[in-house]
């Protein structure tokens, strides 16, 4: 029951609010927001194996495919990140008056639904179904509500994402009728690799690996994602740089490396390369940024590279890394982002060059940011230290790669340089003189210190004590492995 | 056969209506009632009663695709009279003709639908080409609806042409000389030079009348010259019974012998989503834009006929009615605008919010956006493919050029929504809208449970 009210929950509450009044949107969307929180938290305090996590019923029989949906350690995390997301992102941006609110927050909730379904949906069709329903609200969103170049721009998303996804079902549909009892099931797409060769998988691999490249970014699939930000209104960005690029890892996570292992063993140094390139290229492009949302984007690009990387890595320490740090990333940079909205509703500007010296006037804005900043490169006690670590460490003593030294090191100075660029950052913005629009400054409101507060607070809790959610990935890394040790 | 004799019928009713209905709005509401009888004659055609026992010598032979079709065929007219009645009896001075007419075209679809022999394949097809020629001019005094149904005739009747001599080097070609499509592909003569040649004449004039590249070059010109509601009718359900006439042709006559002739059906695809798909991007006016991904469509439509299978069956019925659903929806959208360009769209959302989800939906069904009915169509199309195991380049560069549809499917709506417009006036009565939003709703429907529809072809009627 609990995946249907994940599901459901926001999706009905998404259609009443298209048809609220402008005023009680708002309210309700948080409302809806916060009811799938507490039943994301009920569903953490069931049983493992309990009935009620698993959810399936016949949905198009003659093609084999089932409305199946359940909750398991991979989606548990992502569903928790989604369930502590939503509500955090309308708070922050609560005093923001959007034009025709209702659709803003009905178009909102249904990408809630769309995400939820993505992270429960064990059924390749269902799952194909979820990822579009979760592009195309935010597609609406970003080009209805966003900035000046916002359509050509997030046009450019969509058409990459769609491309992305079309590429995605072609693979989908072949592994489908390599499956033994033509069936959709998450199960059944398992076993689907021991009836193809090795250079099949070696193929197929990509028409699935660009789909979740093209989301997660990683170079040279990453182009639309700077621009995208940039537009998009900063709760949707928020939704597209905590949750969605989130997908493309999960996709790897649970519908490409277990699916096709002979794939992802021969692929990881590739892919690797890539991602390293990524980061690189991002962190150097980071530190020239102007712009705070542009930053922001470079260092995400640059954080998931990491994540990619540790997937191909193989073992147990590694992806332990990759679950526990697809939800610090998504805390941080929806901290990160809800700054830059503080910092552009005040100020009216996003340039780094025409802020200076708010710390004096606004002590509390600066000392959590400055946590949150710390969290983004990864300082011991910080949540983000513990999913790199164990990332990096992952990668160090991988064994599917005979590079992992090499990796580990291009991959570390990344860390370096993103300190580089996050403390320069800070300093330029929050430190130096004052200038004409930073003089007035004033400190943020008391929702804001809420908001801000709590995003710290989840920050330092597993930064030092991130035993609950680790335990929470445990089981499904030792599963999903199991899937993967394959006789070479 | 209810479906033949009761459209000819009802279409001889319809001519003679003019002279004793004089307002326009009772001969629609006529038209409107005779397209229910025609659409409830082919259900019960489906469900087993047969009211004219006409002894065909197995000219015709019904089976439930076929019947299946016509089914979907006349509901899809029939959404088509409720939502643009009024603008086919607008075009010109006789009301009661044009109604006619597209009885007859019915007539001509049912039989394409149900032919078993050359001839009555022949017939069938110049049955419905005929009375579009004449609606394609029914604005008479339009110049560019002249000039469209003039361009139509020749064209048709040089495909009528090509089309009869390819019949005829088959019936020289059949073992026994014969006109009936299991004589046709068996034989020693199965596969000889001559008769490939009849083969590929008939794929020419049958690619011409469902407007695949390169015969496609009429579509563009006719579309866009027709009156709009022609032209809405034209590019759709008239473009499906083509279609059928088609995959039932390849199907039963040259099944066997697929690998001899799929190779030029993969060419014919190739270059219909290539050519269509492309050239829709540059347009400039929405109307021609349709006409263009018309085509595109067409281009996936192919795909049945390389598959020729079970799922081949099952999507492109699927395929037309969600097709057909979505483009009438459209067209009648754009019949009540004054000017077709895509700026006319900008800011349509504000004004007519209705008409613009609802247009939205077509259009990403067109696009092939799932939850809607035009995914689950060209994912059954993709996927009978697949289960040949062939053509698999040809999947990829179908996926590729969906995405390429997108970009001009979208600029309507990125008009209708993210762009502001002067407000302007369009007849859009609650009836019309609430028609425009129950086929959106329809269309999602057939997207998430496309099995409502599918199943009806595998019920077998006693």
């Amino acid at each position: 029951m609990v995946p249907v009210l994940l599901i459901g929950i926001p999706l009905l509450a998404g259609l009443i609010g298209f048809s609220l009044k402008d005023v009680v949107a708002k309210s309700w969307s948080l409302f809806a927001s916060l009811l799938v929180l507490a039943v994301s938290v009920t569903g953490l305090c069931l049983a493992k194996n309990s009935t009620n996590l698993q959810f399936s019923i016949p949905w198009m029989g003659t093609l084999g495919s089932r409305f199946s949906i359940g909750l398991d350690g991979t989606g548990q995390i992502l569903c928790l990140l989604t369930a502590i997301a939503f509500p955090i992102i309308f708070i922050s941006t609560w005093k923001e008056d959007y034009k025709k609110a209702r659709n803003f927050f009905g178009l909102m909730l249904l990408s809630e639904a769309g995400l939820m379904g993505v992270f429960l949906a064990t059924d390749a069709l269902l799952f194909y179904f979820f990822w579009e329903l979760a592009l195309i609200p935010v597609y609406f969103l970003a080009s209805q509500w966003g900035g000046e170049k916002r359509i050509a721009a997030t046009f450019k998303f969509f058409i990459y994402t769609f491309l992305g996804s079309l590429m995605m079902l072609v693979g989908i549909i072949f592994i489908y009728w390599h499956t033994r009892n033509q069936s959709f099931s998450l199960n059944a797409f398992y076993q689907a690799h021991l009836q193809m060769t090795n250079d099949t998988q070696a193929w197929l691999f990509w028409f699935i690996f660009v789909a979740f490249a093209v989301k997660m970014p990683i170079f040279p699939f990453h182009t639309w994602q700077p621009d995208t930000y940039e537009q998009a209104p900063t709760a949707v960005t928020m939704v597209l740089s905590g949750l969605m690029v989130k997908m493309g890892v999960f996709g790897i996570l649970r519908w490409l490396a277990p699916v096709l292992p002979v794939g992802t063993y021969e692929w990881g140094d590739t892919v690797s390369a890539l991602c390293i390139i990524g980061m690189i290229y991002a962190s150097l492009i980071a530190l020239r940024q102007d712009d705070l949302k542009r930053l922001v984007a470079y260092s995400s690009i640059a954080h998931m590279g990491l994540m990619c990387m540790a997937i191909f890595a193989i073992n147990d320490i590694g992806t332990e890394g990759v679950m526990i740090q697809m939800f610090n990333h998504g805390i941080n940079i929806i901290g990160l982002w809800i700054v830059v909205y503080l910092i552009e509703k005040q100020f009216k500007t996003r340039k780094i060059s025409e802020l200076g010296g708010i710390a004096a006037k606004a002590p509390a804005l600066t000392a959590l940011f400055i946590i949150i900043v710390l969290a983004n490169i990864a300082l011991p006690l910080t949540n983000a230290f513990i999913g790199e670590f164990l990332m990096f460490s992952g990668i160090y003593i991988s064994k599917a790669t005979a590079y992992s030294t090499v990796f580990v090191a291009l991959a570390a100075t990344t860390i370096i340089l993103s300190a580089v660029y996050m403390l320069n950052m800070v300093q330029r913005v929050f430190y130096g003189p004052t200038n004409v629009r930073t003089e007035n400054a004033v400190d943020i409101a008391g929702y804001e210190k809420f908001v801000l507060g709590l995003i710290v607070l989840i920050i330092l809790v597993v930064g030092v004590y991130p035993e609950p959610l680790l335990h929470l990935g445990r089981e499904a890394v030792a599963n999903l492995l199991s899937k993967m040790y394959i006789k070479h | 056969m209810n479906s033949i004799i009761t459209s000819a019928v009802l279409g001889v009713i319809m001519m003679f209506s003019g002279i004793f209905l004089k307002k326009n709005s009772s001969i629609v509401l006529l038209a409107i009632l005779a397209m229910v009888a025609l659409l409830a004659m082919a259900i019960l055609e489906m469900s087993g009663f047969h009211f004219f026992p006409v002894e065909t010598h197995d000219m015709l032979y019904f089976d439930v695709f076929g019947m299946f079709f016509n089914c979907i065929a006349f509901a899809a007219t029939l959404a088509f009279f409720l939502l643009s009645g009024r603008d086919i009896a607008a075009i010109g001075h006789n009301p009661g003709e044009y109604f006619a007419l597209i009885f007859f075209v019915l007539c001509g679809i049912s039989i394409a639908s149900s032919f078993n022999s050359l001839l009555m394949l022949f017939i069938g097809i110049e049955i419905f080409s005929i009375p579009l020629y004449i609606l394609t001019g029914s604005d008479k005094r339009n110049l560019k609806s002249n000039e469209a149904s003039l361009k139509y005739f020749l064209m048709g009747a040089f495909s009528t042409g090509i089309m009869l001599l390819g019949i005829a080097f088959l019936y020289g070609a059949s073992a026994t000389g014969s006109f009936f499509l299991e004589d046709l592909g068996i034989g020693k003569n199965a596969g000889s030079p001559m008769m490939m040649t009849g083969l590929i004449l008939l794929m020419v004039s049958m690619a011409f009348k469902v407007s695949a590249a390169p015969f496609h070059f009429w579509t563009p010109d006719v579309y866009d010259g027709a009156p709009t509601v022609v032209t809405s009718f034209m590019a759709t359900i008239v473009k499906a019974g083509a279609f059928i006439a088609f995959i039932r042709l390849f199907k039963d006559a040259f099944g066997d012998l697929k690998h001899n002739w799929q190779i030029f059906i993969a060419i014919l695809t190739f270059f219909t989503l290539f050519i269509g798909n492309i050239t829709a991007v540059f347009q400039q006016s929405v109307k021609r834009m349709l006409a263009y991904s018309s085509i595109a469509q067409v281009g996936f439509m192919l795909f049945s006929i390389l598959g020729l299978n079970v799922m081949a069956q099952e999507g492109i019925l699927l395929y037309i009615a969600v097709y057909s659903l979505a483009t009438i929806g459209l067209f009648a959208i754009l019949t009540r605008m004054k000017d077709f360009s895509f700026q006319a769209f900008n800011g349509l959302a504000r004004q007519y919010p209705v008409a613009a989800f609802s247009a939205t939906i077509f259009l990403l069904s067109l696009a092939g956006i799932p939850l809607t009915g035009g995914f689950m169509a060209k994912y059954y199309m993709i996927a009978s493919v697949m289960e040949t195991g062939n053509f698999f380049w040809l999947v990829v560069f179908a996926l590729l050029c969906a995405a390429v549809s997108v970009y001009y499917y979208f600029k309507v709506i990125q008009a209708m929504y993210f762009k502001e417009g002067p407000s302007q006036e369009l007849e859009l009565s609650p009836a019309f809208n609430v028609l425009l939003i129950s086929l959106a709703l329809l269309i999602i429907l057939l997207g998430v449970f496309p099995e409502l529809l599918i199943d009806r072809l595998h019920i077998i009627y006693i």
